[in-house]
């Protein structure tokens, strides 16, 4: 079947993978960022920041895609300025994929995350600030150790998330093959055209097997966290 | 070492802690019944809550002081901290808990190794194993091997046996004794039971609701009748010392020697000479005048009256010096009349030997302190 595969699938599907990996760890500091302000922070306005970070959750796609145009497009107030300062361009390039994926996954990614920090008690980072270890040091050794399975999920969830973006990626960016031509974006093409059935069958094919791997992957580590918690 | 705290600190619920004390006890006992501030009292000398006002020093190490801007973050302090619970961390094995505050501390501050503690505290075959796969004793001992590791200049233990059974208890005291005495580091130890801080403090600190309503030492504050709502005890006791005179195993037989007299009771497992101390209730104490003829008691100390006290009728409290110690009996008001008893009066207090159970008996604080390196 994979010898079946034209020059432009194998591109389309290295392009998602590309894009939904460079999306998944561009969302990971910020998600992470999020999660502790969301999980801790005590500040006006918190309840503001909550409903932002999962805005693109419960908006049409398209919309979100719309306003990173707005936003990042050459033209636009961000996108105008890291053209001018960096000579960056996000607007129909994989890149501007990559962010439109990045926005898309991280409400799920800061949701398990801050869940997973949630459940983490607090006494024993108090042990362990009482046995000498800084702020930093709890951070490394005891939190985030802990927050592990939450991370994995995150890191999953917000991965699987961009494989499958379509509404955001097809109006910020374009489905340009090549540039920003994703395996969903590239079904949708093949099955504007007459003929198209066989090659969309393919790609969907495929997509179902990462999906499925990126899933057996999680699992897996998951068990191997949970495993080493219990001895 | 003087730990000195002066301290207020309001909590969310309306409570509010006011606590002023000094101790350069060896083991220092918080003692109170629950609500009465302990548990934020040992956090505030942790570091880990901040106080509102006031004071918190060791020695000469000031931990906080509000007035002079001091507030030495908890990781800094250097003050071990053995919680309620056993708070390992349960993503580490239990070697890497041991080892977690050891890798934070300054070489030249670290005193002990990991063989000693994992000695003392007798847990060498569970180095390997997560936390999850200790039993509740052990997983106790672990803290306070890992609090130990952390080479603290001061132990604060929170009720560390509250959540084991006697048995655990009693196979963990050992252990706590032989910190005081063979590590010679100073213990904060919180607990509201008796039986406990009546065998192993030196010094005890009463809290009512949110504030210390005495301190001194363990004999004298456990028979004072004043503090006994406090202490919530339903009666009054003594702590005594005495060496070890004699063993006799086959009639299963200890001989203890007293100031004020010799005494006789079921055999304890401590080597001759030692020196011993246990907990006398005032009801297991009679008293009689002059020298009493042919009874089964023949644990006899010979006393002077220092007081008299009214306590819930038809009782009667009567403290005694027995040989520079203090003594409490609990009799009836009609025996005091009947023995015309007055304070001042010589007496003779007499003791089962049944009411001295094995659990009541433990190593004295040995008294030369040597400081931790």
């Amino acid at each position: 079947m994979f010898a079946a595969l034209t020059d432009a699938e194998w591109t389309a599907i290295w392009l998602s993978l590309r894009i939904s990996l460079v999306a998944t760890f561009l969302a990971v500091p910020f998600a992470l960022l999020f999660a502790f302000l969301l999980a801790r922070g005590r500040f006006p306005g918190r309840a503001v920041l909550d409903g932002l970070v999962h805005l693109p959750l419960v908006m049409p796609p398209v919309v979100t895609g719309y306003l990173l145009l707005l936003a990042f497009g050459r033209k636009g107030p961000i996108g105008g300025f890291l053209e001018s300062a960096f000579g960056i361009v996000l607007a129909f390039r994989w890149t501007g994929a990559a962010l439109a994926a990045a926005v898309m996954g991280m409400p799920l990614m800061v949701r398990a995350m801050r869940l997973s920090l949630e459940a983490v008690d607090r006494r024993l980072e108090s042990a362990a600030e009482t046995l000498g270890a800084g702020r930093l040091m709890v951070l490394a050794s005891i939190t985030l150790p802990l927050m592990l399975p939450g991370i994995l999920a995150g890191l999953v969830l917000c991965f699987a998330r961009a494989l499958g973006e379509f509404g955001a990626t097809i109006t910020f960016v374009g489905n340009i093959p090549g540039e920003t031509q994703t395996i969903p974006t590239a079904i949708y093409t093949d099955i504007q055209i007459p003929g198209g059935d066989e090659a969309a069958l393919r790609l969907t094919a495929i997509a179902v097997l990462i999906a499925f791997a990126a899933l057996l992957l999680s699992e897996m580590l998951a068990r191997r966290v949970s495993r080493r918690m219990l001895g | 070492m003087a730990l000195s705290v002066a301290v207020t600190k309001k909590l969310e619920r309306g409570f509010a802690l006011s606590a002023e004390f000094t101790s350069s006890g060896r083991l220092t006992a918080l003692f109170g019944r629950s609500g009465a501030g302990k548990t934020t009292l040992v956090n505030l000398i942790a570091g880990l809550l901040r106080p509102d006002s006031g004071r918190i020093a060791i020695d000469d190490l000031v931990l906080f002081d509000k007035a002079a801007g001091i507030d030495l973050p908890a990781s800094r302090r250097r003050i071990g901290y053995v919680f309620q619970e056993d708070r390992l961390f349960p993503h580490m094995s239990v070697r890497s808990n041991l080892l977690y505050g050891r890798h934070l501390t300054p070489v030249d501050r670290q005193w002990g190794s990991l063989d000693q503690v994992v000695d003392l505290l007798g847990i060498g075959h569970l180095l390997k194993r997560r936390p999850a796969a200790l039993s509740g004793g052990e997983k106790q001992r672990v803290a306070i091997g890992r609090a130990l590791l952390a080479s603290p200049r001061l132990l604060l233990m929170d009720e560390p046996l509250a959540s084991l059974d006697q048995q655990r208890k009693e196979e963990i005291l050992p252990y706590i004794e032989r910190l005081r005495d063979e590590m010679q580091l100073p213990i904060v130890y919180v607990s509201h039971a008796i039986e406990e801080i009546a065998r192993i403090a030196d010094t005890i600190v009463v809290l009512g609701k949110g504030n210390v309503v005495a301190v001194g030492p363990v004999g004298e504050i456990l028979a004072r009748a004043d503090l006994r709502p406090y202490t919530g005890q339903a009666e009054a006791s003594a702590v005594l010392t005495a060496r070890v005179a004699a063993q006799d195993e086959r009639a299963g037989i200890t001989t203890l020697d007293h100031p004020a007299g010799r005494l006789t009771v079921a055999h304890v497992p401590v080597p001759v000479e030692a020196v011993v101390r246990f907990r006398i209730r005032a009801r297991d104490v009679a008293l009689a005048v002059g020298y009493p003829g042919l009874i089964s008691i023949r644990n006899r100390l010979a006393g002077t009256i220092t007081a008299i006290h009214d306590i819930e009728p038809p009782g009667v409290e009567v403290h005694l010096d027995v040989g520079g110690e203090h003594l409490v009996a609990a009799i009836t008001r009609d025996a005091t009349h009947a023995l015309e008893l007055t304070v001042g009066q010589p007496v003779t207090a007499l003791v089962k030997s049944a009411a001295l159970d094995r659990f009541s008996f433990a190593a004295e604080p040995s008294p030369q302190a040597r400081q931790p390196a």
